[in-house]
């Protein structure tokens, strides 16, 4: 069955682009069907297809732990709701429907990247991920798209070759690249400075990839100059998946959590939490001020996976299960944003915060639900946001980080004042002069923006069920 | 039988020949010779991969890994390039430096 | 058989510095077309080396593809931002060399201090039995890269598709 998420995109680009004329129209309904049935099955909600029954699985077997399941959910959530976004802005059939395409194969790679269990198959799915990303940023062939799908293209080969370097060091090491083996051979030989450097090289590719400070170059370009199903796509999953998803995976399963290890995702974790908010204050670009949020809350995610590397066994449990559910909690309240600025880019033609201005009164859904996102991230209760702050914060307490938890509460007023910021610019104060005409967005980007606000709510409200059942049990700690 | 004895004067070379491409990536002004430096860097990453193959013994692995390594750097290089060449249909320059537009 | 050994060695010393200075080539010549053909001969060198290694498969995809398919890539990328202007090319050429100077320290620093590193030996892990055809390996347990590689391609035909497409 586990296949079949990544078999299914296949076949659908295949299948879209015979020469029928009907089939363009389908593109539409298809990528929503399969991102629907992606979701529902990982819910289990609905019986896996029968196609495949577990004794056929050739590829994946034992593969859905919670870390997979919940990024399966969130991949298909963002891809789901991209659709939405690129159905409103989308400026013409044909590029609607290369965007389509590059969506489903996008869907494929990343689905793909959660679900294998060796190294090399990991660089494989995240080139596919990566280079469906180019190619939907630079899309629509302006000077900016083309800049950010350049500056990314251009890190992500950087960090790609220092992937390869590792994996070809490890494999003369131990003759294997799969992740049970390496995981082994590296226990047996720990500490040793070709060990290192192999692992450092490694991590420090993803590192590059997730968009952590010092690395984060190429992100606010990326984000800021995308089409907005992209930009959408982009932020709300794609960095996630192929950055932060395959850190906390390899941390997991294969490094371990050496204290060399600890040490760096703690310092990296701090300067991108801290740095990143700054920045964001600064802005006066709405997507440029949303993608530095993100560098920050990336930062959130790594220092609750630098807690794992502790000697406290409870806090290594917290701070991982906080790691994971801010990363399924930025998935869902940074697509909200980024849905939000593409209705606010859409309506009012700009994004640049100095120019607008008083929106709330013309776009009322857009700026609650815009309300309720800055929210989450900021970590306000009882919105999801809190909760999976406070796990982290409370693992880092617990693990006698002091310092680092006083960093991460700190950083959150931070976040709220940029968000403050960024809602008294575009929603709340005085309507703009050129603001009079502006409507609120169509059904294409609201029904999205609420969908995604109720999960917010809804995941906040229901965490008592949901830190038992699912995330906790992640790894036998 | 040291595994790092072998490795080491390939280790070396490869990584001789990634600091040339590096180097070449940081200080070239042209868009098109950072994408020969990138060029530059996979060969000394697929030498690496060859070499580690050829030390633990698993040949065909590290020449399987090295087939799809080339099939994707191919992919990568010629969407780079077209991301190049649309650049240059817009501003006519593949000076890097104008890159620096999206600043803040 | 120490005179064959000897020559072997020679014969490796010479490859290695050929493709570094097929890399180097590439890197610091003036025209671009030239240094796409540099990058063909460093592909080549790697070529032979990677024959030597007794790995015949990479090394003909290597041959094929990247002295053959990317050079190509290369040089039509290259014809087809020729009309630069003439002034703004050698603008840039001009300062050009002078930049690379560094280099040749640079490698020399790095070379000398690797080969000075003193490190312990590792400890030695069998890994797992070596299938020895590279063909049934592919098609077998990694047949999952064969799929990432067509998803990759699709991928790639889309990039070409949606940036290579004329403005109507």
């Amino acid at each position: 069955m586990p296949s079949l998420l990544v078999i299914l995109p296949l076949l659908a680009v295949l299948l879209l682009n015979l020469p029928l004329n009907f089939l363009r129209r389908l593109a539409l309904p298809a990528v929503i069907l399969l991102t629907a049935y992606q979701a529902l099955v990982v819910l289990q909600l609905l019986p896996p297809c029968c196609v495949a029954c577990p004794s056929h699985e050739r590829w994946f077997v034992n593969v859905m732990d919670p870390l997979t399941s919940v990024l399966l959910l969130a991949i298909a959530i963002v891809a789901f709701v991209s659709v939405f976004v690129l159905h409103a802005t989308a400026s013409d059939e044909k590029h609607g429907f290369n965007a389509l395409n590059l969506i489903l194969l996008a869907v494929a790679g990343m689905n793909g990247l959660v679900m294998v269990r060796d190294l090399f198959s990991l660089y494989i799915f995240l080139e596919i991920a990566s280079v469906a990303s180019f190619v939907l940023i630079a899309a629509q062939r302006d000077m900016g798209g083309l800049e950010g799908a350049f500056k990314y293209l251009v890190m992500s080969a950087l960090a790609t070759m220092m992937m390869l370097a590792s994996i070809a060091l490890l494999l003369a090491f131990c003759g294997s690249t799969s992740f049970m083996v390496v995981a082994e051979a590296l226990h047996r030989g720990a500490g040793h400075g070709y060990l290192l450097t192999a692992t450092a090289l490694f991590l420090g590719g993803l590192l590059i990839k997730s968009g952590v400070m010092p690395f984060h170059g190429w992100l606010p370009d990326a984000y800021s100059s995308a089409p907005a199903a992209a930009s959408t796509l982009l932020a709300g999953i794609v960095t996630k998946v192929t950055g932060v998803y395959a850190l906390m995976r390899l941390v997991l399963d294969v490094f371990g959590s050496s204290p060399a290890i600890q040490q760096l995702l703690l310092i990296f974790g701090a300067i991108s939490v801290v740095a990143g908010a700054l920045a964001a204050l600064g802005q006066s670009d709405m997507k440029r001020m949303l993608a530095y949020s993100s560098i920050s809350q990336v930062g959130y995610i790594v220092l609750g996976l630098g807690v794992v590397g502790s000697g406290n066994k409870f806090a290594a449990e917290l701070g991982f299960a906080g790691a994971l559910f801010h990363l399924f909690n930025h998935a869902i309240f940074k697509t909200l944003l980024f849905v939000n600025a593409a209705a606010v880019e859409k309506q009012a033609g700009t994004r640049d915060m100095n120019q607008l201005g008083g929106l709330a009164q013309k776009m009322p859904i857009t700026g609650l639900t815009s309300l309720l996102a800055m929210f989450a991230t900021a970590g306000v209760p009882p919105l999801a946001g809190f909760w999976s702050k406070l796990l982290i914060i409370a693992a880092l307490w617990l693990a006698g980080l002091h310092g680092y938890a006083l960093l991460g509460i700190g950083a959150s007023l931070l976040t709220l004042a940029y968000f403050l910021s960024l809602q008294r610019r575009v929603f709340f104060g005085v309507l703009r002069a050129g603001c009079e005409n502006v409507r609120e967005a169509g059904w294409a980007l609201l029904v999205p923006s609420v969908v995604l606000a109720a999960i917010l709510v809804g995941v906040g409200l229901a965490l008592p069920w949901l830190i038992g059942s699912f995330l906790l049990p992640v790894k036998g700690f | 039988m040291n595994l790092l004895a072998l490795l080491m004067p390939f280790g070396i070379f490869v990584a001789l020949i990634a600091v040339v491409g590096l180097y070449s990536l940081i200080v070239t002004r042209d868009m098109l010779r950072v994408l020969l430096a990138l060029e530059i860097v996979t060969k000394a990453v697929t030498l690496l991969l060859i070499v580690g193959g050829a030390v633990s013994g698993q040949m065909a692995l590290a020449q399987t890994l090295v087939l799809t390594l080339i099939v994707i750097e191919v992919v990568v290089i010629v969407v780079a390039a077209g991301i190049v060449i649309a650049v240059f249909k817009h501003t006519g320059s593949l000076d890097v430096r104008r890159l620096r537009n999206l600043k803040g | 058989m120490d005179p064959n050994l000897k020559n072997q060695i020679l014969m490796n010393i010479i490859l290695m510095a050929a493709m570094l200075l097929g890399a180097l080539a590439t890197v610091m010549l003036r025209q671009l077309v030239k240094a796409a053909i540099a990058l063909a001969f460093t592909s080549v060198v790697l070529c032979i080396i990677m024959f030597k290694l007794s790995a015949p498969w990479a090394a003909v995809f290597e041959l094929s593809v990247c002295a053959g398919l990317i050079t190509v890539v290369f040089i039509s990328a290259i014809s087809l931002v020729k009309p630069a202007t003439e002034e703004e090319r050698t603008a840039h050429m001009r300062f050009k060399v002078r930049r690379y100077f560094l280099l040749p320290i640079v490698l020399l620093v790095v070379g000398c201090g690797l080969s000075f590193l003193k490190i312990n030996p590792l400890p030695v892990i069998a890994g797992p039995e070596a299938i020895s055809d590279m063909r049934v390996l592919l098609w077998g347990p990694r047949a999952l890269d064969l799929l990432g590689q067509i998803l990759v391609l699709l991928a790639g035909v889309w990039g070409v598709v949606v940036l290579f497409k004329e403005e109507k």
